[in-house]
């Protein structure tokens, strides 16, 4: 009986459409070395047609193919940037979850520098500025005293 | 009916929101304290009304009335009563409501407790609170209605999708809204203080506690995210760089600038102009976090494109609140009078280069997230933007914080002695390098994993050297160090355990680099070894949930021949959505966790399977509790407690105020 609602139910997870899942044991390369390759690298390729995930992470039939042909890749004895290289010429930048530094992201890499460097610069301004203002005026003993009697305000 | 009646009770405060959008300021400005003193009782009516038709829509889920077209679309009669419960902001509809209701809690919670606070000030804060309120209700009850009903009900609903019925999310989205939504009190303080022309130490003193609340809340929040998301999404990651995680991590970078800024306004009165700029973006990037998240915007500009409507709304919502805001901004920022000066080596000076890292930090998360979108609208050019260039970007931005933090703390206001910092703080450094040294010598592993352990080990230390010589600086009996320890007061304590916390999760994070995994096939028997443990892979189960059936594989986890754990990894199979969902087993053994998930279950009970061994993944979420507890303590502080004036001023009577 129990043997029979087992197999009712294994057959029942069988049959239901299973997705693929992420990096599978027969997908493993042989060679250690190449397989760590493998791994880095599908780390930072976009699974196509999944949100904002890597192949490695992927369970999407794509993204096994991709794998797969990662390591096929890999196998001939491509080097990482060749394997990069023909993805993007079959896909496009979109499949590199690093983007190139180009022409149309210059600003999306150069903007966490040009931030910091403006952000500096107003501060540097701003500073000199304040110099030459007047003296410091700090909160005076007469505006604390108010600052307190507001804040104690209630319930006196 | 109770439907009916939760939906008239939306509309009605809508009308309220309406009501106290005007009378408030309209009595500000004309001096009556007759309008300003309508803002406080509206808006705790306001908050009655939402709450009871949120109370109405999970009502008609937890009854499983499937006239409904929400509780149709994301409710089954058999989901067990928690997940009916969690599953009504599982969707688009019943998350804007409860994000409505966090809206006017925090309206009610300021009404109810700033009763020391300035009439008019107050009669702002509640009426720019009631604009959001108004904007969102009406984008509800125009693009959203959860209250709609279906002709012809169906028997049967279409379930909850499976990845959102968890533990998980019965807890992450209420506590980050009420981080994320909670960050709009700050926004209305902010608006308020540009209308009654207020930016003093008042205000900064006034707006402390409730950034502090959204902020433990959106910590908590995050973190408890990206818990489920480890555990939920079987591959053993917890943070992706996700837009939607991008969304709640910005306007947290931008509360905890706020954080400390505000602190400076209080004590100093200086960066008057940038602390309203902050509250105004802290609540800004939550807006734009929704716009991102509720749109549709993320999967494609296409997509947005083609069902534009509750995109457009808010983005109308946000175009005026942030355009708004901004505009009176720049109206009045110009006529504000910088406050105290101070030498660069000081307090103030650190949390100044604090912020500026930190808005740099937050800035680059927002190109980083939006330069994708802008490019594909322009030029129609698709790239992606991932964790690589997140980790190259954001991650150098937010080293020097872990540095610079303990400096922070240690630097006396106005002026401070460099040199006299370094030397308190040479024991937590000397200790961070001995650490890292033993770690290199004993561990080895990635470098970069060493030197990161070896700075949380220092922002650990550094964070309590303060209060260690506070405690023990002369003499060290208990009772001396006890009677000193009243004398700290309780926020300096806060400061140390959330600074100390950040470090924790560092540690965290940088013990991932000493992590172990294994793919391989595993049939009944078989065993594997795994970081220090050995694994047996024993049987696999199949077992009936409420409504889904699984198969699970029992697993058992033996150190040194001892039996230390049994896990049971499962594939789960909710027939309703015809959905998989694997369940990742994991042992929590010291501080580390053993973390294995399964998928494709063969006929002879043989699995694929994934397997981590994460040493002191814990402590990444430990470390998130940590701040969050340090920020319960800072909250605990009488002098954040504004609200509760006249216990404040008793308690300050007999002894003064110590110093800073």
């Amino acid at each position: 009986m129990m043997v029979a609602r087992a197999a009712a139910l294994t057959c029942l997870l069988l049959l239901a459409p299973l997705a693929a899942r992420a990096v599978q044991p027969d997908e493993i390369m042989t060679d250690p070395r190449l397989e760590a390759r493998a791994r880095a690298l599908s780390a930072q390729l976009r699974c196509l047609v999944c949100q904002n995930e890597s192949i490695d992470e992927s369970h999407a039939d794509l993204a096994r193919d991709l794998r797969v042909l990662v390591r096929e890749r890999l196998q001939a004895g491509d080097s990482d940037n060749q394997i990069r290289a023909f993805l993007v010429r079959r896909y496009g930048d979109f499949i590199l979850l690093k983007p190139p530094f180009k022409f149309e992201t210059w600003l999306l890499w150069g903007a966490p520098f040009l931030i910091l460097l403006a952000g500096g610069g107003v501060l540097f301004i701003s500073r000199r500025r304040l110099k030459s203002l007047a003296p410091a005026t700090s909160l005076s003993e007469a505006e604390r005293a108010t600052l307190e009697a507001m804040l104690g305000e209630e319930g006196s | 009916m109770i439907v009916e009646t939760g939906h008239y009770a939306l509309v009605l405060a809508l009308a309220l929101a309406l009501v106290n959008s005007v009378l408030p300021v309209w009595g500000s400005v004309a001096r009556d304290q007759r309008l300003m003193a309508v803002a406080p009782p509206v808006a705790l009516m306001g908050f009655g009304l939402v709450a009871y038709a949120y109370i109405a829509l999970t009502m008609a889920h937890v009854v499983s009335d499937f006239s409904l077209v929400n509780v149709v679309e994301n409710s089954h009669s058999a989901k067990p009563l928690i997940y009916k419960i969690t599953g009504v902001w599982g969707n688009h509809e019943g998350s804007m409501l409860l994000w409505v209701l966090v809206l006017s809690l925090f309206a009610a919670a300021v009404a109810s407790f700033s009763r020391s606070m300035p009439e008019d000030f107050r009669a702002n804060v509640l009426a720019v609170q009631s604009w959001i309120a108004a904007a969102f209700i009406l984008f509800i009850l125009l693009t959203s209605n959860p209250f709609a009903r279906v002709a012809g009900a169906p028997a049967e609903g279409n379930d909850l999708n499976p990845l959102l019925q968890d533990m998980g999310l019965a807890i992450h989205p209420p506590l980050l809204y009420l981080g994320y939504v909670g960050l709009s009190i700050t926004y209305s303080f902010a608006a308020a203080a540009l209308i009654s022309g207020r930016i003093d130490a008042v205000f900064a003193r006034f707006v402390r506690p409730w950034t502090l609340i959204a902020w433990i809340s959106l910590t908590l929040g995050i973190a408890m995210g990206s818990y489920w998301a480890y555990y939920t999404l079987g591959w053993g990651g917890f943070w992706f760089w996700d837009p939607v995680e991008n969304a709640s991590l910005m306007p947290w970078l931008a509360a905890t600038a706020l954080l400390h800024c505000t602190a400076v306004m209080e004590k100093r009165e200086a960066l008057k102009i940038w602390t309203i700029f902050l509250a105004i973006l802290a609540f800004s990037l939550s807006l734009i976090g929704t716009f991102l998240v509720r749109s549709g915007v993320l999967t494609s500009v296409h997509a947005f494109a083609s069902d534009p409507t509750r995109g457009v709304f808010i983005l109308l919502i946000l175009v005026i609140f942030i355009g708004g805001s901004l505009a009176l901004f720049a109206l009045r920022a110009g006529g504000l009078q910088q406050g105290g000066l101070f030498a660069p080596v000081s307090r103030e000076g650190a949390i100044v280069l604090n912020n500026l890292l930190l808005t740099t930090c937050c800035a680059t998360v927002f190109v980083g997230t939006l330069y994708p979108l802008a490019l594909e609208a322009i030029t129609g050019e698709k790239i992606s933007v991932g964790p690589p260039f997140f980790n190259l970007t954001f991650v150098p931005l937010f080293i020097p914080l872990f540095i610079l933090m303990p400096f922070g703390q240690l630097l006396p206001w106005k002026r401070g002695d460099l040199a006299g910092v370094a030397q308190r703080l040479a024991v937590a450094f000397g200790a961070g390098l001995i650490f890292m040294g033993i770690l290199a010598a004993w561990r080895g592993g990635p470098a970069v994993s060493v030197i990161l352990s070896g700075v949380a080990v220092y922002v650990i230390l550094g964070s309590f050297v303060d209060l260690g010589r506070r405690l023990f600086g002369g003499g060290v009996s208990t009772e001396m160090v006890s009677q000193r320890a009243r004398g700290v007061p309780r926020h300096a304590f806060g400061t140390a355990f959330a600074h100390a916390g950040l470090g924790v999760t560092l540690l965290g994070l940088a013990a991932t680099g000493w992590g172990a995994e294994k793919i391989t096939m595993l049939t009944p028997g078989d065993a594997i070894e795994i970081g220090p443990y050995q694994l047996t892979f024993e049987s696999v189960v199949p077992r009936n949930g409420p409504n889904y059936s699984e198969l699970a594989g029992r697993t058992t986890i033996r150190a040194k021949g001892e039996v230390v754990a049994t896990i049971e990894p499962a594939m789960r199979f909710y027939p309703v959505r015809g959905m998989n969902r694997s369940e990742a087993g994991i042992a929590t053994l010291g501080l580390g966790q053993v973390y294995m998930s399964i998928a494709d279950v063969a006929a002879n009970g043989a699995v694929n399977a994934r397997i981590f061994w994460k040493p002191l993944v814990a402590l990444i979420w430990i470390g998130a509790l940590v701040m969050a507890f340090g920020g319960c303590l800072s909250l605990s502080d009488r002098s954040f407690r504004v609200g509760i004036a006249r216990r404040a001023h008793k308690a300050r009577a007999p002894s003064p105020q110590p110093a800073e």
